[in-house]
C-alpha cells in the first residue's frame, strides 16, 4: 500500500476545515467516499476531489502536497496514523490532536497544538502566534504530546499550557509561557520580552537568560537530577534537544503575581 | 544423591505466594546508593516481625539506571499488597527521602503476566508543601521535591507482583565455622542469580524455627530436631557427627528465580564437600500442606527442574 495523496490543485481563495480528513476517519473509506468528502470552505462546502487530486491508498499514512497556509484544522482530533504536509500549513494545525503523528516541511500559522493532548506534532518551518495556546473560551491550551519546531515561534506561545512538551530550536516572541499551568518548553534561540508572564506552574528552558519582570525571582544555580532524566528521554526525539546532556542551570521562580511556582531554568 | 561427599536429602522447601516489588535507587555514587538501599531494607529480615522481607538485589552501572547514575535494585516481599505499600511508603520516606543525593524509581514495569502500580512517591511528594514539582517524561510521572541538599526525584509508582518467598536450604556441617563457610559460599555465588534476595543477616539464618510451642502464645518456636546441642533429648534429625546446621532463606520474582538460585547455592556449598566438614544438604517445610511451591532438592540438583 502507498500512502494517500492529497495534493492541492489550486491555491484556494476561502480558508479550508481540513478537520475530515484525517487516519481515522478516512479509514476503511474507498477512494470515492474520499473524493466525496465535503470540506467547509466559508459558506460553501467543496468535495475533496474538486480542490485535491488524490492517489494511494494507506489512510493511516496520510500525504497533503502543494498545502498551502489557507489549510487550517489539518489533524484535528487525529487519534492515529501520521499525516505528512509539505507546504504551508494553515491556523489551528493538530488542534485536539490525541495521538499519532504530524510532520509539516513548512511553515504554520497561529494556534498550531492547540488543544493537543497526545501524539507528535513535528514542524519543520516556523509557526505563527499562540502556539499550543488556549483558544478563546478554553481555560487550558495544549494538554499533552510533543511538539518539535525547528524554526521560530510567534507571540505567546505555550499561552495557558496545562501539560506535555514543546521543542523549539529557533527563536520565540513575546509572553511565552504567559499563564503557563504546568508542563515544559524548551528554546534555544532567543525569547521576546515579558517571558513567563503570569506562569502558574511548568518549566521554561533556556540557552540564554532572558529579560525577566520583577515578579520571576533567582534561585540560584543549581545541578538539577531531573535534568538528565528528561534529556534521556529526548534522546529518540527528532530533534537538536536530543543531543543534549547538561543538567547544571540557573533557575528563577515566578510568576511571583500568580502563585510562583513556574521556573525558568537557564543552562550556565 | 551425593554429590562431592555432600548428601541430598530427599526433601523439599515449602514456600508461600508473596507480593513483591522492585526499586533502583540511585546517589552520587555507589557509596551512598548502597547506604539508601541498606537503610530500606535493614530490618527486613522475615514477615513475622518486619513486615517486609527486603534485600539489595545488585549494584547497577549507571548506563543500567533511569537518570544515569550509579544505583543499586532492592527487592521487596511481603504476604499482602497492603503491607507492601505500607513498608514502601515508611521506608521510602524514611530511608530514601533523607539519604543525600539519592533517587528512586520504578523497578518492575513489563516481563510479567500481572503488575499492579503501587505508590513509590506518589505521597512523599507532600513532603514538598507544595513546592513538589511533577514531570512527565514516556508516559512516566516523577515527582521533584525540594528538599536541604537539593532536589529529591522519585518515579511516582513502581509495579508490584505476585512472587514467591521462602524458598530454603540447610546445610549440614560438622564444625560451626565450616556450617558458616559453606553458607558464605553459597550467599556470594546467589548473588549474582537476578530476581532474588537472601533477606537474613548476611543472607543467612540461624534460628530456623518449627511451627507451634510449647507455650500458647507463640506460633513459632526453635526447629528442635535441627539443633545439634539436642541430639540426645529430642527426635532429633541430625546424625552424630553435626554440630552445626545454617539455613538460607531465599525469596524469588518467580518459582523459576528461586530454582535456579537454590541450584546456585546448593552447587557453591557442595564444592566445599565433605572434606571440609560438609555433610547434608536439608531444607524446610511444614510437611507440604502450607505453602504452594514445593521446591524438592534432588529434582533441582539433578536439572530436571531448573
Amino acid at each position: 500500500m502507498s500512502a494517500l495523496t492529497l495534493t492541492l490543485k489550486n491555491a484556494p481563495e476561502q480558508r479550508i476545515d481540513m478537520a475530515p480528513l484525517t487516519p481515522d476517519n478516512l479509514a476503511g473509506k474507498s477512494m470515492a467516499d474520499i473524493a466525496a468528502i465535503e470540506l467547509l470552505s466559508g459558506n460553501r462546502r467543496l468535495r475533496v476531489d474538486s480542490l485535491f487530486d488524490i492517489a494511494g491508498d494507506d489512510a493511516g499514512n496520510l500525504v497533503i502536497n502543494n498545502a498551502n497556509g489557507k489549510l487550517d484544522f489539518i489533524g484535528r482530533g487525529m487519534k492515529q496514523g501520521s499525516i505528512t504536509v509539505n507546504g504551508n500549513a494553515g491556523s489551528y494545525l493538530a488542534f485536539q490532536m490525541r495521538k499519532g503523528e504530524i510532520t509539516l516541511n513548512g511553515n504554520a500559522d497561529a494556534f498550531a497544538a492547540s488543544g493537543m493532548a497526545g501524539g507528535l506534532l513535528k514542524v519543520n518551518g516556523n509557526v505563527g502566534d499562540f502556539l499550543a495556546a488556549a483558544i478563546p473560551g478554553d481555560r487550558k491550551g495544549m494538554k499533552g504530546g510533543t511538539v518539535i519546531i525547528t524554526g521560530n515561534a510567534g507571540d505567546r506561545a505555550g499561552d495557558q499550557m496545562r501539560r506535555g512538551i514543546i521543542l523549539i530550536e529557533g527563536n520565540v516572541g513575546a509572553y511565552c509561557a504567559s499563564r503557563m499551568l504546568a508542563g515544559t518548553i524548551g528554546v534555544m534561540g532567543s525569547v521576546g520580552d515579558h517571558i513567563g508572564y503570569g506562569m502558574r506552574r511548568g518549566t521554561l528552558l533556556l540557552f540564554s537568560t532572558p529579560k525577566m519582570h520583577a515578579t520571576l525571582q533567582d534561585c540560584g544555580s543549581h545541578t538539577l537530577p531531573f535534568l538528565s532524566l528528561m534529556f534521556k528521554s529526548f534522546k529518540g526525539l527528532p530533534s537538536k534537544f536530543g543531543a543534549i546532556n547538561r543538567n547544571r542551570v540557573q533557575r528563577y521562580a515566578g510568576d511571583l503575581a500568580n502563585d510562583g511556582k513556574g521556573e525558568i531554568l537557564v543552562f550556565i | 544423591m551425593i554429590i562431592n561427599g555432600v548428601t541430598i536429602d530427599d526433601t523439599f522447601a515449602e514456600a508461600f505466594g508473596m507480593r513483591g516489588t522492585r526499586v533502583i535507587i540511585t546517589a552520587q555514587n555507589h557509596k551512598w546508593a548502597n547506604t539508601a538501599a541498606a537503610a530500606m531494607t535493614g530490618f527486613a529480615t522475615s514477615v513475622i516481625a518486619c513486615g517486609v522481607e527486603a534485600g539489595i538485589e545488585r549494584e547497577l552501572d549507571p548506563s543500567e539506571t533511569p537518570d544515569g547514575r550509579p544505583g543499586v535494585s532492592v527487592l521487596l516481599f511481603a504476604m499482602s499488597s497492603a503491607v507492601l505499600m505500607k513498608q514502601l511508603e515508611t521506608r521510602m520516606g524514611q530511608c530514601i527521602l533523607t539519604c543525600p543525593t539519592t533517587a528512586a524509581f520504578s523497578g518492575i514495569d513489563e516481563g510479567y503476566p500481572e503488575i499492579t502500580r503501587i505508590n513509590l512517591g506518589k505521597n512523599l511528594r507532600f513532603f514538598g508543601d507544595g513546592f513538589q514539582i511533577s514531570k512527565q517524561f514516556g508516559g512516566k510521572r516523577y515527582w521533584r521535591v525540594p528538599v536541604m541538599d537539593g532536589e529529591f526525584m522519585t518515579e511516582e509508582t513502581t509495579g508490584m507482583i505476585r512472587a514467591v518467598g521462602g524458598g530454603n536450604f540447610l546445610i549440614l556441617a560438622e564444625s560451626q565455622p565450616q556450617a558458616l563457610a559453606a553458607c558464605e559460599a553459597a550467599i556470594e555465588a546467589m548473588k549474582k542469580v537476578p530476581n532474588v534476595i537472601m533477606p537474613f543477616p548476611g543472607g543467612v539464618v540461624r534460628s530456623g524455627s518449627k511451627v507451634g510451642s510449647k507455650y500458647k502464645a507463640l506460633i513459632a518456636s526453635t526447629n528442635d530436631a535441627f539443633c545439634p546441642t539436642l541430639k540426645g533429648i529430642t527426635k532429633t534429625d541430625l546424625s552424630p557427627e553435626i554440630e552445626s546446621v545454617m539455613e538460607i532463606v531465599i525469596d524469588g520474582l518467580s518459582d523459576a528465580d528461586i530454582r535456579k538460585a537454590t541450584r546456585v547455592g546448593i552447587a557453591a556449598a557442595c564444592e566445599l564437600g565433605a572434606s571440609n566438614g560438609i555433610k547434608r544438604i536439608s531444607a524446610g517445610n511444614y510437611g507440604g500442606k502450607l505453602g504452594q511451591f514445593h521446591f524438592k532438592l534432588r529434582e533441582i540438583m539433578s536439572g530436571e527442574a531448573a
